[in-house]
Order: structure tokens, then C-alpha cells, then sequence
């Protein structure tokens, strides 16, 4: 039984949100907090390019205009911060990483997202594939701001925003799980918000 | 077996503990100390992070997370909370909560907004606000440890009676503190009085020549703008460490 902290609750908010989208733990914020654990990248749009590689037969690289080119999807969903906000119905737009892997041959797995600034995420290949996963370049109808994330980031809306790494410019694909940058500092290496795997050993 | 699934079998889960309030601190009108007893707390590093989690009488629970405030040399663990407007956790933690009542934490977390004297230096702290709280944790354990390494703290606030800590951070001693007052200044004010600036930066030192470990906290724009500034005067991106809260908070 947790104690009870007397007096606790008065303040309640009753947000009107459906209380089966948010997960354990969680509370419904309207704005969009920032969460990056170094300086924010500005790596302008002419320099950009993504990038598939790793365990393929070949690699693919698209630049920012190619991109651009190819065929996106503009779709709403909820995120969820491992560090308790969570943001409901955000809408965005960017290429399903089913697309971008149609062509790509692999044996592998699991997949490193890496980004400019140096981070790192890893996957399960089943948790970006089948609708799962996008690259995004757009929120709410406007370019993804650097510090959202911009020029492009990873979208996997059903784990912690962790995993969607921001200013993505690979996918490498691994025959091993390789635990990423907040994977190998603590943090889940799955990272379900329905199941709180916020840490180690949850 | 994959490193990973390694990684997640050999850790433990980190659990829920009881902490009991024995002392409350006002630092400024809208941020108080929790001095908190937690039996069998596991010891943290500087710089990181609780979990904490209160549940009313109706079994109603909110999580949130706030800095450790205290060294890991402190034998009490120590949060330091601010007033968020309309933050339910916030507001009670500031407002109603008294010494004896109790809640749970679950922590440390967070390994990599964190500094040990083992670490080295120089280091370069640039705080806004109540972002001072895990930075004051790393001086707190580096004064714990008896530590010389070089040491420079910026700290800005928009008003004097705003600055937490103030008289501890007028006793660090070998600790290069420099605070700037971006609202008003008082009177014979010697810091400086604007926000924060490369030129700032460069008087703060020290110089990106001597590679600081740089740690900065505090609300986005602020933590946005420190980070640029500084990549911009030379320093190392990857040996800048920054940790953001929004507006929201709670």
C-alpha cells in the first residue's frame, strides 16, 4: 500500500481526455516540451541527406529533395515521454519507414537509429515495420522545428519519444540488439509506455 | 544472448521506496527544499534525477520527476521543487505539504547529465533558474570531496530574491559564481544584468582551449540558447550536456 499524502489531490486536474490513452503514470500536457541531452543541430536541408546501411546487401541514401519525393503520409497520434507528458492527438507528416525499407534486403533484426548531434536508438525491426513508424518532416502542417527534432526525425508513437530519435539521418540495420545512447544510460531497451518500461528491469 | 537482453536481465528493477519529510526549507517565495528520509536509499551520482509518485486518499496517483538537490555525501536526500502555476505536484509540494508527511521515490536516474570529482575538470555549470538545482548537486559533492578542480557557475534569474541557494552559493569560496539579473537589478548590483551573451560566456570562462565539461540546465530557451552560444565560442558540442524542462512541468 502506498502512503497516502494527506491533502493530495484537491488540486486535481480533469483534463478531458479519454483516460484509456493515457499510460500508467503519464499526464496529458497541451504544449510540447523539449528533451535532448546536448545542443541542438542545425543541419541545413542542402547538407542533409538519410541513409539505410548496416547489415543490407545495399546501402540506400535519399537526399533532403529525394526525400521529399517520396510518397508521405499525414497522420494523427499520441506521444508518450518517458519523462511522464504525455501529448495527445499530434499530427504530423513524413514517409513510412515500410517505405523507405521496400527495396532494402537484410537478415537483420534490429536497426541503430543514429542522428547529427551523435545520438543513438536501437529497434526491433518489428516495432518500425507494418504501419508502425515514420520519418517525419512536418507537425501540424509546419516544417518540424530544430529543436522538435528538424529537419527529420524518427516517429514510433506506441514507445517513449526516446525512441524517436530527432534529427535522424541513418537507419543501420544490425543482426545483434546494439542498446543505444538513453538505452545504455539506464533507460529500457524496449520502452512500452502501456507496460511503464521506463528503466532497467521494468 | 543479444547485449541488450543482457543488459535488461542482469539490471534490477529500480522499486518504489517511502520517503518521509523531515525538514522543509523556503528558498525563495516559490521554491522550497524537501529534506527527505529515505531507509535503504541506494546513494545517487550528481546530476540525477527522482521519480516521484503521491496518491490521494481516493487512490488517485501523480508521477513526476525532480532533480536531487543534495551531494551524494548528504546523508538526507534532498529535492529542491519550484511553483509551477497550476502544477498539481508542484503546488502541494510548495504550498501543503508539512514535515512527517510522506511519499514515494523511485531513483536515482539518469547517467548522463551527471558529474564525479573522478570526472575532472574544469567545469563549466550555466544554470537558469531553478536549473541550478543538479548543478548544485556537483558543487555540493565537489565541496563533499574536498575537490580543487577548477570550477565556474553562471547563473541566471531574473530577479535577486529569485536566486535559490543564495547564501551557499556566496560561501563556495574557490568557486568562480557569476550571476546575471535579466529583470532588475538592486541597487550596486556587481553581476552581471542582462540575458545571457558569447561575451558573458567568454568573461565566465573557461575558454574552450581547456576542454570544460559544460552541464547546463534549465528551462528550454534558456538551455537552447546557452548551447548555441557556446558551440558558437568553440566549445565541443559532445562535451556539452544539457538538460531542458518546459513550461509545463507540474
Amino acid at each position: 500500500m502506498p502512503p497516502i499524502s494527506r491533502g493530495f489531490g484537491a488540486r486535481r486536474r480533469r483534463p478531458e481526455v479519454d483516460p484509456a490513452r493515457v499510460p500508467p503514470g503519464q499526464y496529458v500536457v497541451r504544449d510540447f516540451p523539449v528533451l535532448s541531452a546536448g545542443p541542438t543541430p542545425h543541419t541545413p536541408v542542402e547538407e542533409w541527406s538519410l541513409t539505410i546501411d548496416g547489415a543490407v546487401d545495399e546501402a540506400l541514401s535519399w537526399s533532403w529533395d529525394e526525400f521529399l519525393a517520396l510518397p508521405s503520409e499525414t497522420f494523427t497520434v499520441d506521444i508518450h515521454c518517458v519523462t511522464k507528458w504525455s501529448k495527445l492527438a499530434t499530427t504530423w507528416t513524413g514517409v513510412s519507414v515500410d517505405t523507405l525499407l521496400e527495396d532494402v534486403s537484410t537478415e537483420a533484426e534490429y536497426l541503430t537509429a543514429w542522428c547529427d548531434g551523435g545520438y543513438t536508438t536501437n529497434l526491433a525491426l518489428e516495432d518500425v515495420t507494418d504501419g508502425r513508424a515514420w520519418v517525419v518532416h512536418d507537425f501540424e502542417g509546419d516544417p518540424l522545428e530544430s529543436e522538435h527534432g528538424g529537419p527529420a526525425r524518427l516517429l514510433v508513437p506506441h514507445l517513449y519519444f526516446w525512441k524517436s530519435a530527432k534529427w535522424l539521418r541513418g537507419l543501420a540495420l544490425t543482426i545483434e540488439d546494439e542498446p543505444g545512447f538513453w538505452e545504455a544510460a539506464g533507460y529500457h531497451n524496449r520502452g512500452d509506455p502501456w507496460q511503464e518500461q521506463r528503466y532497467w528491469g521494468d | 544472448m543479444a547485449r541488450a537482453a543482457l543488459l535488461g536481465r542482469l539490471a534490477s528493477r529500480i522499486r518504489w521506496q517511502v520517503a518521509t519529510v523531515r525538514d522543509l526549507r523556503e528558498e525563495t517565495a516559490e521554491t522550497r527544499t524537501l529534506v527527505l528520509d529515505v531507509p535503504d536509499w541506494r546513494g545517487h551520482l550528481a546530476g540525477q534525477h527522482v521519480d516521484v509518485r503521491l496518491t490521494a486518499e481516493d487512490g488517485y496517483q501523480a508521477e513526476r520527476s525532480y532533480s536531487i538537490a543534495s551531494a551524494p555525501e548528504s546523508p538526507k536526500l534532498e529535492l529542491t521543487v519550484e511553483h509551477v502555476p497550476d502544477g498539481e505536484v508542484s503546488t502541494y509540494f510548495v504550498e501543503d505539504l508539512l514535515v512527517g508527511d510522506r511519499f514515494e521515490v523511485r531513483g536515482p536516474i539518469g547517467g548522463h547529465f551527471t558529474w564525479r570529482v573522478e570526472d575532472g575538470g574544469p567545469l563549466l555549470l550555466v544554470a537558469g533558474g531553478s536549473g541550478l538545482v543538479p548543478l548544485m548537486a556537483m558543487l555540493r559533492h565537489r565541496a563533499a570531496r574536498g575537490s580543487d578542480v577548477d570550477a565556474r557557475l553562471l547563473l541566471s534569474a531574473r530577479r535577486l530574491h529569485e536566486v535559490i541557494y543564495r547564501d551557499e552559493l556566496a560561501a563556495l569560496g574557490d568557486v568562480g559564481v557569476s550571476i546575471t539579473l535579466t529583470r532588475e537589478q538592486p541597487d550596486g548590483w556587481q553581476g552581471f544584468g542582462r540575458r545571457i551573451d558569447a561575451e558573458m560566456l567568454e568573461a565566465v570562462g573557461p575558454p574552450p582551449a581547456s576542454a570544460p565539461r559544460v552541464f547546463v540546465c534549465g528551462p528550454t530557451g534558456f538551455v537552447e540558447q546557452a548551447a548555441d552560444l557556446l558551440v558558437a565560442l568553440g566549445h565541443d558540442p559532445g562535451a556539452i550536456r544539457a538538460e531542458r524542462f518546459g513550461p509545463t512541468g507540474g
